[in-house]
């Protein structure tokens, strides 16, 4: 951590900035995912997609350093079987080890690993980390209504690039649509048919962009469904609850407020 | 306890008398839970339970997530991801405890309004009020303190920008930010400070919690016409009141329970709507969010800070006035602090003989302006402080002071109230026959 830092006048400039109006909002794309709304559900298959597709094209660059490798099994998520889970961390993620001092295959234990060298951010809370859809007027009805839009925004970026590209300062900038200012340092991760899908599913890019989304969306909030169930059941209850409340406090009221009608005021 | 005649607390038996002789535990009890509570408060008398159970929550989850939480930079934003991953029913006790302090200041708000507009903080309650003001107090420490322990980004710098107010002050506002801070900026030690007072400060609410009933305890609460309990004998005093228990415990649990409701729905389907995404990001220092805000229980308060920039009048003056020690920035951090300060002083500014706004015919609408500029500053608050908000908010903060300074002091002089029933029990007559007597107005707010 840097210390060291004119953080006070950084501070007097954000306020005086006021949080001045945030760079201007890309374009993000309403994407439908199997997980929205109150009943939605992960899709496995499409987590397992995903996964391929993190696997074999983001985790180059992108770490998910909260992440255990074992929740991969997670029957609420993409459920892979013991022996594939393990599998999976031995063939594909290489962690270093400070005990070994040193790189090795990992187990089902440890985390992903987190990558630092491409200087891309960690995607492990990455769809909880940014909101695809704002206001209308600060009202955040938007929100209310589709969501926070955080694996819509995920999926716009994969799908949002034009083509184009400049350079600034040495570094490489390409269009998108739906980054805020227009123009990512992310080459264009996606061309179609990065992977080879099992289960049939035609690999276009926004199907990638969809399903490396709905992984990333899980990642970042594995236990969505267990929480969902949770909410039901205390609403459940506490819907009976009340209703019962509601009763007894009639009944306990009735005599006194049947009292109140029929004496008239002193 | 309480001025009002009531039956005291009789020890039956022999362990009972023993202890009673000893120790009136089980008496202390008996007479909080029995107190004569006038019949007629209406729906809006429920939040304080509401506010009791949260404070009973925040506590129960904050300390099991304690438990499971490392106070230290370079671990905390994990350690809360540990939480929600790996510690069982984790993440329901860390949205629990989130969306839980949601609920405490939205209780809250409705709380105080519903004593500005009944005109319960007038005498005899002003004790109430202030201990009430000391609470909201403590709970807006403490949850600024709780949003910076997860070290996401906004923790980091609304940390930063809320302890650099404390270097506006002139001269010694330096000093004291550091002192704050424990370093020059926001860092391991300040993290670790804040963890410890967070903890400590619901403790502290939860003893200012016991004063502020006993304070209305011993007064007697108010009620919708403000008119007091007769309390010449017993049996007069029964006419106007029922005890707390069991008639208030149940119709406030069932108010509880249609809120919890809500709460759960929130909790279960959509715990993050009230929070900010640029908390999903690790502190850092070195890259500042292009929107700092506020969580939304600030952002009335926050509306006023940055409302008076120095190109307003007054900000001017008082530079001037003041030889350049009070600088628009000081100025923004006094009137944030002179918003809560005025609320506080409102038995005093307010001059009306009238208690509840409900038999004041002007009070009402300014009233209802004031609830309503509450809302327009939250909203602005959350926008960016350029025209056309700037100039909302500081219409909107303007209003804020107006409404108590000036407002509240010439309705007492210049309102003619309505007429008032001559009992509580009068008013509850015609509230159950639903018939509404020559004397009660009936409010379509209520
Ligand atoms: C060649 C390395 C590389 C690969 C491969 C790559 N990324 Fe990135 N990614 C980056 C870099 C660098 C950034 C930072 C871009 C910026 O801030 O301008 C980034 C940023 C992002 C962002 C954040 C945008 C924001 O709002 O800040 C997302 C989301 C993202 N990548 C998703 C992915 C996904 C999903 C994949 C796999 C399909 C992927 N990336 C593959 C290098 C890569």
């Amino acid at each position: 951590m840097i210390r060291k830092l004119t953080l006070s006048a950084a501070a007097a400039l954000a306020l005086a900035a006021g949080g001045a109006s945030a760079a201007e909002e890309g374009h993000v794309e309403d994407f439908s995912f199997s997980f929205e709304g109150p009943f939605g559900t992960y899709d496995q298959l499409q987590l397992q997609r995903g996964l391929k597709v993190y696997t074999m094209v983001c985790s180059s660059c992108h770490g998910l350093r909260y992440v255990p490798i074992r929740t991969l099994g997670s029957e609420s998520g993409p459920g892979l079987p013991e022996d594939q889970v393990r599998a999976y961390a031995d063939q594909y993620v290489e962690v270093y080890d400070p005990e070994l001092e040193e790189w090795r295959a990992a187990k089902p234990t440890d985390n992903f690993p987190a990558v630092e060298s491409a200087g891309a951010p960690d995607l492990s809370l990455m769809a909880k980390g940014r909101a695809g859809f704002h206001g209308p007027y600060g009202l955040g009805l938007n929100q209310l209504f589709k969501g926070m839009g955080g694996p819509e925004y995920i999926a716009s970026i994969l799908t949002g690039y034009t083509g184009e590209e400049q350079q600034q300062a040495g570094t490489i900038l390409y269009e998108n649509t739906a980054f805020p200012g227009g123009w990512i340092s992310m080459a264009p991760p996606l061309y179609g048919d990065d992977v080879d899908y099992e289960d049939g599913t035609e690999a276009t890019i926004e199907q990638e962009a969809k399903d490396v989304a709905a992984f990333l969306m899980w990642a970042a909030e594995p236990k969505m469904m267990e929480r969902r169930h949770a909410g039901f059941a205390g609403v459940i209850f506490l819907i009976v609850l009340t209703s019962l409340l509601y009763l007894t406090n009639k009944s306990l009221w009735a005599p006194i407020k049947k009292k109140a009608k029929e004496t008239p005021a002193e | 306890m309480s001025g009002i005649p009531h039956d005291h607390y009789e020890p039956k038996g022999g362990f009972e008398k023993w202890l009673h002789r000893r120790l009136n535990v089980v008496g202390l009890l008996y007479d909080t839970l029995m107190i004569p509570t006038p019949k007629n408060l209406n729906w809006w008398w429920i939040w304080g339970i509401v506010l009791a159970f949260c404070l009973v929550l925040q506590i129960v989850t904050g300390i099991v997530l304690a438990m499971h939480y490392t106070p230290h930079v370079d671990m905390a934003f994990a350690s809360i991801e540990h939480i929600m991953r790996n510690v069982n029913g984790g993440y329901m006790l860390r949205y629990l405890h989130m969306n839980g302090a949601s609920l405490f200041f939205f209780a809250v708000y409705i709380h105080i309004f519903r004593g500005l507009y009944y005109g319960s903080y007038k005498a005899p309650r002003e004790v109430t009020w202030i201990i009430g003001m000391l609470i909201y107090l403590c709970m807006m420490g403490t949850a600024f303190m709780g949003y910076v322990l997860p070290w996401g980004q906004m923790s980091f710098w609304g940390a930063t920008v809320i302890t650099g107010l404390f270097g506006a002050i002139p001269f010694v506002g330096e000093s004291i930010q550091t002192w704050l801070l424990g370093g020059p900026a926001v860092d391991n030690a300040t993290l670790n400070r804040f963890f410890s007072l967070h903890y400590l400060l619901p403790f502290v609410i939860a003893g200012l919690v016991i004063v502020h009933v006993w304070a209305f305890h011993t007064t007697g609460n108010n009620n919708p016409t403000g008119i007091e309990v007769r309390r010449t004998s017993k049996a007069e005093a029964e006419k106007d009141t029922l005890p707390f228990w069991p008639y208030f415990v149940i119709k406030d649990l069932f108010a509880l329970a249609l809120i919890l409701v809500v709460f759960f729905a929130i909790v279960g389907f959509m715990p993050n709507y009230l929070g900010h995404p640029d908390n999903y990001i690790e502190a850092n220092p070195l890259v500042t969010p292009s929107h700092i805000v506020p969580e939304w229980y600030f952002l009335p308060f926050y509306a006023i800070l940055r409302a008076f920039t120095s190109d307003v009048w007054v900000v001017m003056f008082a530079n001037w006035i003041t030889g350049g020690i009070v600088d628009a920035k000081f100025f923004g951090v006094l009137a944030m602090f002179g918003a809560i300060i005025v609320m506080a002083l409102a038995p005093w500014l307010d001059t009306s003989s009238v208690r509840s706004g409900r038999y004041r015919p002007m009070f009402k609408w300014w009233f209802w302006l004031l609830a309503i500029d509450f809302v327009v500053l939250m909203w602005c608050g959350a926008q960016p402080a350029e025209p056309p908000y700037s100039t909302i908010s500081l219409i909107g903060s303007a209003y804020w002071f107006a409404y108590f300074l000036i407002i509240l002091p010439l309705l007492g002089v210049i309102e003619k109230p309505q007429a008032q029933p001559a009992t509580i029990e009068e008013d509850f007559k015609a509230h159950a026959s639903h018939t509404g007597g020559t004397h009660t107005v009936v409010d379509p707010a209520e």
